[in-house]
């Protein structure tokens, strides 16, 4: 045991084991950092702002499609548009959202250690990281790119300056961007892995781990297995444009669909990479607010690694209109469903977790709540798509694009603000009011479902997706969803200057502000640099209420529209816990 | 944390937690030396099974076409130099076997040996690379290029081979993907081995610490084994 009360490491010796990770202020205390809660800090900023800028691409192609023609620009610009805001939200934002950011502050605390278990190569991702981001800004100062975000072969490939008959828009630093923050998954991936399997606190067992450990664990399995293959492949896209290789465009020799093939080897268990981590904030966060173990802790832990397994594969089900033969699209079809199991023992799972919980419907839970609702909608609308002769009907239109979109914002978009909330007093110290919480909630929540409910039935009815001008019947279904874009976007403005007031003159948080049993609450707000003052031990599971004493739950907590309804006594109590850490 | 949940293991002297129990090389963050061998051995397996799915996109692109045109890569590869291609295969597996006698001798603390054989191995991989380098010019000269550039020069072409079908480009876009994407991992296996050879030099490594020599030799025994299917995949046809 004094093993574990160790601390070696003499060039550390000038961390104050009590300071809070934010204390140490300048530009050059955050850039050479290897403090795992600073860089998921500073890649949540980076995240933070390709979410901005992905969304603008988005609020411009709505409200160019507001009328039919012409609205606002021309007919290139929009392709542009809609192919940078797929990169931006993709690449950049939504594949580091919860694991490279999130995952990154998280999963060591929730672990009971210090770091991760490479924290040079956690800092070097997210160099690598902002190198990609900058060939991508490069390329988009450049003229931007307009092959849609999956790069299709061979208008992406054959480059007219060489008598090809492809874009001629700036697609080698934009898929070059991509290869390159590829890297910066991989390196996050491994890291994270070697980090549950070796770092875990004494008596923290795998069925200890929390959800969220699971998730990301599942999530970066995928992200070093799948991820190298659209390296391999964006690199092949590369020197096919540069050099004329003929593996991918048809003039040459080559074949478009195994393109599409190796992009789907990836960009399908990518869609995991992305919602499986978002399944592991709802599930936390359905715990803390029901204040009771998940039902089911090992069905749910369990199918992550299903999706993680069962996401390799099912990539075909993107190409059963793009010539592959009847015997593989019918097993690729069969394989999809399958995907609804895991989903569904998780959405199950959950509901059965707040049946007799202890609910309190505070702004983290509220988003927790709409993951599950959207979530099952944007899932059940895939088994749509994966059934063969619907697909024919579907392919390539606003169904597809309500669909992803349900699963990808109404999931993946909700865990990550969602987790935002809850984790927020810890990263920063500061609580946000709860009303505005709320009522940015609400106009998301609502402003989500009419931009996509709409392109569900326009797209039920044949209108196409990409497309830039419409038949007059699209038009109502148009211009309810881009209005609906206009709440949407009008709940994450409130949501964000909600935040930046916590930032500027939020109440500072105390330990434990939700009563939740995991170790990240367990430890001072904001944690120590070494995580905890004492290295822990494990006497007990992160879900276990039942075991958990008071000390542990109540101190500051407090209802935020109710102060003093609960609780109370977090003066009283927090002193004395202080008084111990020192 | 004034729990049980948490109970700290601070009856073990946690007054100190800043005194250095452990060796200078133990980070910060690990507990035990055993805990950091292990978490950098599985992390580098973690990453080789990255590198294998990097190259299998190449593998299958490799695999399609030959399924295509079988004819063209017959008579394609009769232009590769098996010799060369020959000599590169037990140069490489000979610097794997150094440098698992790396790994070895710094297992047994013997400083001197283990530097000579990464040495030997460094030796080993620029030797790759030269051989290589020969082969691509040949194929420079010869107008075997992939893609757009494949103009072959019947004056350069091996005699007595099959005649090349137009779509040979193919065949070479694969060949210089695959070497190509190989002789980058040579090279940065080249700048590692230089790393720890000079921590080596350093003094730095020893009977209890030799982590940074056991994978950066994990990682080479992979370069060495992608160019063992290269081989015969690409030359023996």
């Amino acid at each position: 045991m004094a093993a574990i009360t160790t601390t070696p490491g003499a060039h550390h010796d000038d961390v104050d084991p009590n300071a809070s990770f934010l204390e140490k202020k300048g530009l050059m205390s955050w850039l050479v950092t290897l403090d795992h809660k600073r860089i998921g800090i500073m890649y949540l900023i980076s995240v933070a702002i390709a979410f901005l800028l992905g969304g603008i691409f988005a609020l411009l192609v709505r409200a160019e499609l507001f009328t039919q023609g012409k609205t606002l620009m021309d007919a290139d610009t929009y392709n542009k548009m809609f192919s940078l805001h797929g990169v931006v939200m993709v690449f950049l934002f939504i594949i580091p959202s919860i694991p490279a950011a999130m995952g990154n502050i998280i999963l060591p605390i929730q672990l009971g250690t210090k770091d991760v278990a490479f924290p040079r190569l956690n800092l070097l991702s997210l160099y690598v990281y902002w190198f990609g981001a900058i060939f991508g800004l490069y390329s988009m100062i450049n003229g931007g790119v307009d092959t849609g975000w999956t790069f299709y072969t061979p208008y992406s490939s054959s480059d007219p300056a060489h008598g090809g008959v492809g874009t001629a828009t700036s697609v080698i630093p934009m898929t070059l961007a991509a290869f390159i923050m590829g890297f910066s998954s991989i390196l996050t991936g491994v890291n994270f892995i070697a980090t549950v399997h070796k770092m875990r606190a004494p008596g923290l067992t795998w069925r200890r781990l929390t959800l969220f450990t699971w998730a990301l664990y599942a999530t970066s399995i995928i992200q070093v297995l799948a991820t190298p293959v659209l390296a391999i492949t964006l690199l092949l896209l590369t020197m096919e444009r540069f050099l004329g290789l003929g593996i991918f465009d048809p003039r040459l020799g080559g074949d478009p669909v195994l393109y599409q093939h190796f992009f789907w080897f990836y960009s399908h268990p990518a869609v995991y990479i992305m919602i499986v981590p978002g399944m592991g904030v709802v599930s936390d966060i359905l715990a803390t607010f029901s204040r009771r173990e998940p039902v089911g802790y090992m069905a749910i832990a369990a199918s992550s690694l299903g999706l993680a397994l069962l996401g390799f594969l099912v990539w075909g089900h993107h190409l059963f209109v793009a010539g592959m033969s009847e015997y593989a699209t019918m097993v690729f079809s069969a394989l999809t469903f399958l995907v609804a199991i895991p989903s569904g023992v998780k959405v199950f799972n959950w509901v059965a977790t707040l049946y007799k919980g202890s609910i309190s419907l505070q702004s983290p839970m509220l988003w927790a709540l709409s993951f599950i609702f959207l979530f099952t909608i944007g899932g059940l609308t895939g088994l749509f798509l994966g059934m063969l002769a619907v697909d024919v009907h579907l392919h390539d239109t606003y169904f597809v694009v309500a669909h992803f979109h349900y699963v990808m914002v109404g999931g993946t978009v909700m865990g990550f603000v969602g987790g935002l909330h809850y984790w927020w007093p810890k990263f920063t110290g500061k609580m946000y009011e709860e009303g505005w919480a709320r009522v940015g909630w609400f106009f998301v929540f609502i402003g989500f479902n009419v931009t996509f409910i709409a392109q569900f039935i326009m797209g039920s009815r044949g209108m196409p997706r990409r497309y830039y001008d419409y038949l007059p019947q699209y038009e109502i279904f148009h211009q309810v969803s881009t209005i609906g874009s206009w709440i949407l976007g009008f709940g994450f403005l409130v949501i964000g200057v909600m935040f930046i007031r916590s930032l500027m003159n939020g109440k500072p948080a105390s330990r434990n502000p939700w009563g939740s049993a995991a170790l990240e609450w367990q430890t001072p707000t904001p944690p120590p640099t070494f995580n905890f003052v004492k290295d822990p031990v494990l006497t007990r599971g992160q879900y276990d209420y039942q075991l958990a004493t008071d000390d542990e739950l109540y101190e500051g907590f407090d209802d935020p529209l109710f102060p003093g309804l609960r609780g109370g006594k977090a003066p009283a109590k927090k002193a004395a816990a202080e008084g111990d850490h020192g | 944390m004034s729990s049980e949940a948490t109970a700290t293991a601070g009856e073990h002297a946690h007054g100190d937690e800043h005194g250095h129990h452990g060796p200078k090389w133990l980070a910060h963050h690990f507990d035990t030396p055993a805990q950091q061998f292990d978490a950098a051995k599985l992390g580098m397996w973690v990453f080789l099974a990255q590198e294998l799915l990097f190259f299998s996109g190449l593998f299958v692109a490799y695999g399609v076409y030959r399924s295509w045109y079988p004819e063209m890569f017959v008579a394609a590869s009769h232009q590769l130099d098996k010799i060369m291609g020959g000599t590169n295969t037990i140069v490489l597996l000979f610097s794997s076997f150094t440098a698992a006698m790396a790994v070895r001798s710094s297992q047994l603390g013997n400083r001197k040996a283990t530097g000579n054989y990464i040495l030997i191995t460094i030796v080993c991989a620029c030797l790759f690379l030269v051989i290589k380098y020969f082969e691509y010019s040949h194929k420079f000269h010869a107008g075997l290029l992939p893609g757009r550039f494949f103009h072959p020069h019947p004056e350069h072409l091996v005699a007595g081979a099959p005649p090349l079908p137009a779509n040979t480009g193919s065949f070479f876009s694969i060949y210089f993907m695959m070497t190509g994407v190989h002789g980058v991992h040579v090279i940065i296996g080249i700048g590692v081995l230089i790393w720890i050879w000079i921590r080596n030099n350093r003094g730095e490594f020893s009977k209890e610490f030799f982590t940074p020599v056991d994978i950066v030799a994990l990682y080479w025994h992979l370069v060495d084994l992608v160019w063992i299917y290269l081989f015969p995949l690409l030359y023996l046809v």
